[in-house]
């Protein structure tokens, strides 16, 4: 928690996103984008951490982050996406898809693409609620029910599922790159392959009873199988898509709206939530070994062994560990990672030992050393 | 001349035409307007802003204009601090009632502390932007606000050190000294200037800062200082030797030491009457300087309104002559010290200013004119409302009844909180603020709240968030009811549903269901299935609804051919009620593929009881309007009735035999 940085911004943060890291090198992150709602006029911002070895400064003293451009959002800001290195997708209270170039010579961002009245009604704008995207391909999903596939290289629209959904889709979020997953305000996650024609969803899964409203999901990095969602009573629901329609565990995190859920890219032992009631969550789940314990040793040794061992496709240990989700055996252990608050934890994201979040406090919140 | 009214003046262009002008209030800013004078002065009467839009159109003046109350709220820098003091205010409010004062004490100092350096925060952002922008009125609107800011900051910290602090006799000057050199920093800028230069001693402004040293009862620094001239004069060595014991010798408190105050207080004595003896046998005549200084230790008044320009102002003045004269001057005596250091201060033909009189008014210990004195000269709320409140958790403000609402803390609190609202942003800040205000809290959030608008459903769910955990089901229910048309009026009926279940709106849900139910009579098919199939419990809100959902399940099992389990559900939906009967023809319609599968499916006695419904439903048809149409469908219906019941009693009593 000591090494958690604040930064008032003067507007209220709905989605922060680290900059993609090139895979070749092991680098940490060091630029993150935001993106504010509720304003009169609405920002996306670039900001930079430093790079370790910045200005000359003393060791132990890590300086706020610096603002490095911004450039103006019409509507609220309600999803955000590095596309690549350079290009942010971002999804707009007004039903407008847009992307946003970064320069970083010039340290200026330029609207570079935009699609306005993605998500409409007959008579009216309808807010698009996310995008996700793997380039070149964009897709996103709105309160009137609409699945939109774009292309970043081109103008027009690849193709619309009318009426996909009968109630708003909060997220979106892909399972394999011809497949995609939403969940909607009646506590459904939906399967969609877009390799079928056909305007319904080829799996539709549900909380039994409650219709809690989902409003994230997030697939395991490694076991794509693996989903996590969180809903409106807090709870985290982990799902095994090969099997059952209903969720596979169900677990109390908040008391208030789940509004992002996040594995960890590369440590997927490692979950993070955040939430209307102002707190963020850090999970994470032991895998179980037959190792004795004084074999696995400290926390970081751990990091080593299971970065060494982890191949492409995960291992089995890991499965069990979040598809069982017992966390009365102590397999299971949160931690909470601000401190105090009161206002909603509205973003987050997570790579490599860096964690950011913003909130309704119009704080940015920025973890150079998350454990994991 | 620091605090003054710093409200910018709107000029309303029509005003100086000479044209009467209305005037709305509302909840933070002002509405005004053009209008045509007539006498009734029905003006006032108006106060929705909706009434003004009309009232002008009607006089023809196409021009409203909006003045805002306050305009801090719009500085982005500002925002911080409303946003960061929101936080500590939060928590001090979980600061527990019944712990000893004692222990409270350090947590209220330290919170106190808090808000200063937020402020103090503030009062650097805006200075660093004031010197960076390239624009003059810009940064003469930020070296205002930085000036407000800084006597916020003297008054705060001056309140705490009297009032919540609330140091004894002894430490009291010690904490003094310490506001004092705070906000008169000047000094060690000056310091740095003459310290940097080739030879410090000959500087010209040498001597102002071994002088301002010792005004401040910074002696160290003074003597450091005073090196530097004594190796420059060989001759006068043996004064400067003097002057360095002197200034060496004399005693401060120490007030976690073993020493008491009576024991410092003879100390202090013994060293002043040294002091004196050096001045009596003129050690320093012959450098005007030291005898300056001297004078200056024994606290002699004339000689201290001489550094009148390094002082600056009177209340340095008044802690420097209690250094000097009375260093265990107690709380209880030091409005009579503040009020002579004004008067003598002060020229006699100046008026005091603000500060000045809020200084006083804390010195004489008089807290509610500092917060009266304070409301009426700064131009926001949120100095007074979060320092009232922190004194109010301090004990210090006796129930001082005002002649309106609750007590002065949740007033002012109350309008804070309340332009905290008008803001398109801000206002989530306020929420938490209306929450501990016991009395009106409530109320204000109750009317507030219905007005925020709502843009997006994430909005909403944010807003309603804040209904449902405190119990505003009014509220709740309007929102709902806000969204669930808005849905409605897109077409969207599984929202506009979602919406009407989560408030259980009964009324509306059976409108809605209503629609979905035309929907299907006009198309034949349902829409929303995946809304509708997994309905779950929130089907029994409404009658219509649970219909929806139990005919849209008949339909499954008729798909799935389970045609017993269907029948059944489709017999039911009539007998039990469940159906509207403005339905019933289409059920019975459904009916009759069933009847005329090759199996028997409906029984004997379910047949009877079909036959029944669609009597009933006949006689009242007919005696509403007959019609052809439905004639035909009804004939088909009784043979097809007819045959089943045939086939049914065949097969019941092949069964029996």
């Amino acid at each position: 928690m000591e090494s958690i940085n604040a930064k008032y911004v003067s507007q209220k943060i709905s989605k922060t996103r680290w900059r993609p890291v090139s895979h070749s090198e092991l680098q940490q992150p060091d630029i993150f984008a935001t993106g504010s709602w509720d304003n009169e006029d609405n920002k996306i911002s670039i900001w930079s951490i430093g790079s370790h070895a910045s200005n000359g400064i003393e060791d132990g003293f890590e300086g706020d982050p610096q603002l490095l451009c911004e450039h103006k959002h019409d509507g609220d800001v309600l999803d955000l996406q590095f596309l690549d290195q350079e290009r942010i997708v971002t999804a707009s209270s007004t039903g407008a898809v847009s992307i946003f170039r970064h320069h970083p010579k010039t340290q200026t961002l330029s609207n570079s693409q935009h699609w306005s009245r993605a998500h409409r009604y007959p008579c009216d704008n309808a807010p698009c609620t996310g995008v996700v995207c793997s380039s070149p391909e964009i897709v996103s999903v709105g309160e009137d029910g609409r699945i939109t596939v774009f292309r970043a290289d081109q103008e027009g629209v690849v193709r619309v599922i009318d009426n996909a959904d009968s109630s708003t889709i909060h997220a979106v979020t892909y399972l394999r790159t011809t497949e995609i997953l939403t969940v909607n305000s009646i506590g459904q996650l939906k399967l969609w392959d877009f390799r079928q024609q056909s305007s319904s969803p080829s799996q539709i899964f549900s909380l039994s009873g409650d219709r809690v409203p989902l409003h994230c999901v997030d697939r395991h990095p490694n076991q794509q199988h693996i989903i996590a969602t969180g809903g409106q009573d807090g709870m985290l629901c982990v799902w095994d898509v090969r099997q059952g329609n209903t969720p596979f565990s169900l677990m109390e995190a908040h008391s208030a709206e789940m509004w992002e859920v996040h594995f960890h890219p590369t440590n997927p032992d490692h979950l993070f939530t955040c939430s209307e009631d102002g707190s963020l969550l850090h999970w994470e789940t032991s895998s179980p070994s037959d190792m004795p314990s004084f074999l696995q040793g400290g926390k970081s040794s751990g990091v080593i062994s299971r970065s060494a061992m982890a191949p492409a496709g995960g291992n089995q240990s890991l499965i069990s560990a979040w598809l069982s989700g017992d966390s009365s055996k102590g397999r299971l252990e949160t931690t909470h990672m601000l401190p105090s608050q009161t206002l909603s934890v509205n973003s987050l994201d997570v790579l490599g030992q860096c964690l950011v979040c913003g909130t309704d406090g119009e704080a940015v919140f920025v973890n150079r050393r998350v454990p994991v | 001349s620091i605090v003054k009214h710093t409200e910018p003046v709107h000029n309303v262009p029509a005003v100086s035409d000479g044209k009467h002008m209305g005037f709305a209030w509302g909840p933070g800013d002002i509405l005004v307007y053009e209008t045509l004078y007539k006498a009734s002065g029905m003006f006032f009467s108006l106060f929705s802003s909706f009434s003004v839009v009309c009232f002008v159109q009607g006089s023809g003046s196409s021009l409203i204009h909006e003045v805002r109350k306050d305009e801090d709220i719009y500085s982005p820098i500002l925002r911080k601090l409303f946003n960061e003091s929101h936080h500590i205010f939060v928590g001090l409010q979980t600061i527990r009632e019944d712990l000893p004062s004692k222990s409270k004490k350090p947590q209220f100092v330290s919170i106190s502390k808090n808000y200063r350096s937020v402020i103090r925060a503030c009062m650097e952002e805006l200075q660093q932007a004031a010197v960076s922008t390239g624009d003059e009125d810009v940064s003469k609107q930020y070296g205002n606000q930085v000036s407000i800011l800084l006597a916020i900051e003297l008054i705060w910290n001056l309140c705490e050190v009297l009032f919540i602090d609330a140091a004894p006799a002894g430490s009291l000057l010690l904490h003094l000294l310490d506001w004092v050199r705070l906000h008169k920093a000047e000094v060690d800028e000056k310091a740095r200037e003459v310290l940097q230069s080739e030879s410090p001693a000959e500087h010209r402004g040498y001597w102002d800062v071994v002088v301002s040293y010792v005004l401040q009862g910074r002696l160290e620094e003074a003597r450091q200082m005073l090196v530097k001239q004594a190796t420059l004069q060989p001759a006068l060595r043996s004064m400067y030797k003097l002057m360095d014991t002197l200034l060496a010798k004399m005693p401060f408190y120490n007030p976690g030491g073993t020493q008491t105050l009576t024991e410092f207080d003879v100390k202090w004595r013994h060293w002043h009457e040294e002091v004196d003896r050096c001045l009596q046998d003129n050690s320093f005549a012959s450098n005007q300087h030291l005898e300056l200084i001297c004078k200056i230790l024994l606290g002699d008044e004339d000689s201290l309104l001489e550094c009148k320009n390094l002082l600056s102002t009177w209340y340095h003045f008044l802690v420097t002559r209690l250094l000097f004269s009375h260093p265990t001057v107690k709380p209880t005596e030091l409005h009579y010290y503040a009020q002579s250091c004004m008067t003598m201060f002060l020229d006699s033909r100046s008026v005091p200013e603000p500060l000045d009189s809020i200084l006083l008014a804390a010195f004489e210990f008089d807290i509610h004119q500092v917060i009266k004195d304070c409301s009426i000269a700064l131009n926001n709320w949120w100095f007074v409302a979060h320092l009232t409140d922190l004194l109010d958790h301090c004990k210090l403000l006796q129930s001082h009844n005002l002649h309106f609402g609750s007590n002065l803390r949740e007033f002012l609190l109350l309008e804070y909180a309340s332009g905290l609202f008008t803001h398109h942003s801000l206002w989530q800040l306020a929420v938490d603020y209306f929450d501990h205000c016991p009395e009106f809290g409530r109320v204000y959030l109750e009317l507030q709240i219905e007005r925020v608008p709502l843009e997006t459903e994430r909005k909403a769910l944010k807003v309603l968030r804040i209904c449902e955990q405190r119990q505003m089901s009014e509220q709740v229910r309007s929102i709902c009811k806000i969204m669930a048309m808005r849905a409605l009026r897109n077409n969207r009926l599984g929202s506009a549903l979602s919406w009407s279940i989560r408030a259980k709106d009964a009324a509306f849900a059976t409108l809605i269901s209503e629609k979905f139910l035309e929907d299907y009579s006009a198309r034949g098919a349902f829409s929303d299935l995946d809304l509708i199939d997994n309905l779950g419990p929130s089907m029994l809100l409404s009658d219509r609804l649970t219909f929806l959902g139990k005919y849209r399940e008949f339909h499954k099992l008729y798909g799935e051919k389970h045609f017993t389990e269907a029948a059944r559900l489709l017999l039911s939906l009539m007998t039990a009620k469940i159906a509207p009967r403005s339905f019933w023809m289409t059920l019975l319609t459904d009916a009759l593929p069933l009847l005329e599968q090759k199996e028997v499916i409906f029984s004997v006695g379910q047949t009877y009881e079909l036959m029944f419904c669609l009597e009933e439903l006949t006689s009242s048809l007919n005696a509403a309007a007959p019609g052809s149409d439905p004639v035909t469908k009804v004939e088909l219906l009784r043979l097809a009735l007819a045959r089943n019941l045939a086939m049914a009693i065949v097969k019941e009593g092949t069964v029996n035999t």
